[in-house]
C-alpha cells in the first residue's frame, strides 16, 4: 500500500460520483464504564466473569458520523472489530445502527495484540475495501492508549486528524475541529483520511427494533491472521496488571458551622496537605 | 545496536511548553542509569534559541529542524521529520509528553517506526537495561506495567506527574534537513481560535475545583469560579453536568472525559460515580464537599466536608482568600 498514489485515484473517483462514499467505521468491544475492574490475583489480566461488554463509547461516535455521512452523500458503511468471538454483538449492533456490513478479525493470535499489531490487522482488511473515509474512536476505555487510528492511517498512507468534535464535508476534502490546550484547532484535510472521534461531534442514535432485525441478516465476513496474510508481531506487552494504589483513609471534618469546617479545611489544606 | 535516550521537544508560538521540561528531566535519569546520552529533537521554524533551554534540563545534544513547513504543528510534517532523525540515529528510548499534541505525533511514529509505546505513564525506570512502564488502564481503574521489546522503545508521560528538574548540559545543536515532500502533506491548519479566558487546561492543572449534580444547574458555578479564581484553578465537571448540558464538554473529568492528576482536586456535589473516581483518583489530594455522608466520593477523599456546598463553598473560598492573602 505504501507509495500507491491511492490518495490521487480515490479523490478522482469522489469528483466523479460524489454520491457514493466508501466509509469504514473501526469499533472495539469494551467493558461498560460503570463495571467494577478487578485484577486476577497472579496479575496476568482482569477477571472478565460479570463484565457487561459494550461498544468503545468514542467509537460510537465514529460509527454514527459514517451513518450520517452516508445519509448525505450515499454510500456503503463498513463496520470493522478484532476480537474473540463475542465481538460479534458489537459488530451487530452497528449494523443494527445502520451500518450495512462487517468485518470480524477473530484470531486467537491476536489475543495479546499491541497497538501496533491491531493496526497491522485492521489495514489488511481495510485496504481493500478503497475507503474514502476512515472513523476510529480517539481511544478506546479499556486500554487508554489512543494510538490504533494513527498508526493505521500511517500504514494506510493517508492523514489523520485525531480528537475531532466538529466535521465538514467538502469537495474531497473534510474540514475537523480538534481541541487542543487552551485552544480549538480546524484542520483541513485531503480525502481519503482518518478522523479520531471524540466525544461533542455527534449525539450517537440507538438501533432501533427494525434495525435490529435487518442486522441479523446483514453480511459479516469473519477474517483470520492467514487470511489477512498478517504475521502477529506483539513489541509492547503488559507484563503485571495492578490494582490502583489504596489511598489512606481520609479525615472528615466533623462539626455544625459550615464556616468553621470551611475555615479547617482550607487550613489543612495549607498547613499538612501543603497544596495550597 | 539502538542506543541514547531521545525525547520530542513540544513548543507553541515559540516557547517550549512545561512538559518538554518533564521528559527532558525523566530521559536524564533514565540515561545516567544507562550511561547513555540524551538526545531532543526540536522542530518548529524560528525556534533554534530554545535549545539552550533544553540544554538546562538535561539534554545533551539538540536536533534542530527549522522549517516553515514545521510552523504551525501537522501531524504529518512533524512525523515525517521527527521520523527522519530517529531512524537515522537508532535511540533506545524515545519519550514525548502525553499532551493533545505528543499523543498525536507519537501514534503516528508508532507507526513509522514499527515498534510499541505506553501511553499516558505515570512511572518510567529500567529494570534489567529495558524500560519499564506503569500506567493506568481503564482510566485507573487498575495499572498496568509494560516493557516494549522492539526500538525505540517508546512513551508518553503524563504531565505533572515527573518532576522538572535543572542539570545543565552542553545542549550542543545539531542542525538537520528535515526533508519534506510538499506533495506528501495532506493536511493544514486553516484556523486557531485561541480560548481567551487564559484558562489552564484541566490535563495540566495543579488545582482542579469540581462540580457535580449538586450544583443543581449551570446558574451556581459562579459559586465554583469564584473559589477556583482564588486558588489559581481550573473548573472541572462531572458526566452528570456535562450531559445536563450545564458546562462544556470539555469540562467533563472521568473515564469518557478528562483524566486529570492534579496536586489538589476538590469534588463539590460529585457523588463520585465509579467512572468519575477513575478520571480523577490519581490526584494528589482529594477534597469532597458533599451533603450525603454515604456518597462514594468520600472513600476516596483525603478530606471530607459532610455539608450543604452552598454552605461551604463560600466560606471555604473566604477562608482561602485570608489565608493566601
Amino acid at each position: 500500500m505504501r507509495g500507491r498514489p491511492i490518495g490521487a485515484l480515490n479523490e478522482a473517483r469522489i469528483r466523479k460520483k460524489e454520491e457514493n462514499v466508501n466509509i469504514v467505521a473501526c469499533v472495539k468491544q469494551v467493558p461498560d464504564t460503570e463495571a467494577q475492574i478487578k485484577v486476577k490475583a497472579d496479575g496476568s489480566g482482569i477477571e472478565e466473569g460479570g463484565i457487561k461488554w459494550v461498544m468503545n463509547p468514542y467509537d460510537e461516535y465514529g460509527v454514527e458520523e459514517a451513518l450520517r455521512l452516508k445519509e448525505k452523500k450515499g454510500g456503503e458503511v463498513t463496520v470493522v472489530s478484532l476480537g474473540p468471538a463475542r465481538v460479534i454483538e458489537t459488530i451487530r449492533t452497528a449494523l443494527a445502527m445502520g451500518a450495512d456490513k462487517g468485518i470480524h478479525i477473530q484470531d486467537a493470535a491476536f489475543d495479546n495484540a499491541d497497538a501496533y499489531t491491531t493496526a497491522l490487522a485492521l489495514a489488511a482488511a481495510i485496504k481493500p475495501l478503497n475507503a474514502d473515509i476512515i472513523f476510529c474512536g480517539q481511544r478506546a476505555i479499556d486500554g487508554d492508549q489512543g494510538q490504533v487510528g494513527a498508526i493505521l492511517a500511517d500504514m494506510l498512507d493517508i492523514p489523520h486528524v485525531a480528537v475531532v468534535t466538529k466535521l465538514e464535508y467538502t469537495d474531497g476534502a473534510i474540514k475537523a475541529t480538534r481541541p487542543i490546550e487552551g485552544a480549538q484547532i480546524l484542520i483541513e484535510a485531503k480525502l481519503p483520511c482518518l478522523i479520531t472521534a471524540q466525544k461533542g461531534l455527534n449525539e450517537p442514535r440507538y438501533a432501533s427494533l427494525p434495525g435490529i432485525m435487518k442486522a441479523k441478516k446483514k453480511p459479516v465476513d469473519v477474517k483470520n491472521a492467514a487470511s489477512l496474510g498478517v504475521t502477529p508481531s506483539v513489541n509492547m506487552k503488559v507484563v503485571k496488571f495492578t490494582p490502583p494504589p489504596a489511598r489512606a483513609a481520609g479525615k472528615i471534618i466533623g462539626g455544625d458551622d459550615p464556616a468553621l469546617k470551611a475555615k479547617e479545611l482550607a487550613r489543612l489544606l495549607r498547613e499538612e496537605a501543603k497544596v495550597i | 545496536m539502538a542506543n541514547g535516550v531521545w525525547i520530542i521537544a513540544e513548543q507553541r508560538d515559540g516557547a517550549l511548553r512545561k512538559i518538554s521540561f518533564e521528559i527532558a528531566s525523566t530521559a536524564r535519569k533514565l540515561a545516567d542509569e544507562l550511561g547513555q546520552q540524551v538526545c531532543a529533537v526540536l522542530l518548529g521554524s524560528g525556534i533554534e534559541g530554545l535549545a539552550a533551554e533544553l540544554a538546562k534540563y538535561g539534554v545533551d545534544k539538540v536536533f534542530v529542524a527549522d522549517d516553515p513547513a514545521l510552523e504551525p504543528y501537522t501531524t504529518d510534517a512533524h512525523a515525517a521529520a521527527a521520523a527522519k532523525i530517529i531512524k537515522e540515529n537508532d535511540p533506545a528510548i524515545l519519550l514525548l509528553g502525553a499532551s493533545t499534541q505528543g499523543r498525536d505525533l507519537s501514534a503516528r511514529l508508532v507507526g513509522k517506526l514499527a515498534t510499541g509505546m505506553g501511553t499516558d505513564c505515570v512511572d518510567a525506570k529500567i529494570v534489567d537495561g529495558k524500560l519499564l512502564l506503569k500506567r493506568p488502564m481503564y482510566a485507573g481503574k487498575c495499572f498496568g506495567e509494560v516493557t516494549i521489546s522492539s526500538f525505540p522503545q517508546m512513551a508518553t508521560l503524563r504531565p505533572n506527574v515527573f518532576p522538572a528538574v535543572e542539570n545543565p548540559k552542553a545542549g550542543e545543536v545539531v542542525k538537520f534537513d528535515p526533508a519534506l515532500d510538499p506533495a506528501k502533506l495532506k493536511t493544514k491548519v486553516v484556523e486557531v481560535q485561541k480560548d481567551t479566558s487564559g484558562k489552564v487546561d484541566l490535563t495540566e492543572a495543579n488545582i482542579i475545583v469540581s462540580g457535580g449534580r449538586g450544583m443543581k444547574g449551570p446558574e451556581n458555578y459562579p459559586l465554583i469560579e469564584e473559589l477556583a479564581a482564588v486558588l489559581g484553578a481550573t473548573v472541572g465537571a462531572s458526566r452528570a453536568a456535562v450531559d445536563a448540558g450545564w458546562r462544556p464538554q470539555s469540562d467533563q473529568v472521568g473515564q469518557t472525559g478528562k483524566i486529570v492528576s492534579p496536586n489538589l482536586y476538590i469534588a463539590c456535589g460529585i457523588s463520585g460515580a465509579i467512572q468519575h473516581l477513575a478520571g480523577m483518583g490519581s490526584s494528589k489530594v482529594i477534597v469532597a464537599i458533599n451533603k450525603d455522608p454515604e456518597a462514594p466520593i468520600f472513600a476516596k477523599a483525603d478530606y471530607g466536608v459532610v455539608d450543604d456546598l452552598f454552605k461551604v463553598v463560600p466560606e471555604l473560598t473566604k477562608a482561602c482568600k485570608e489565608l493566601l492573602a
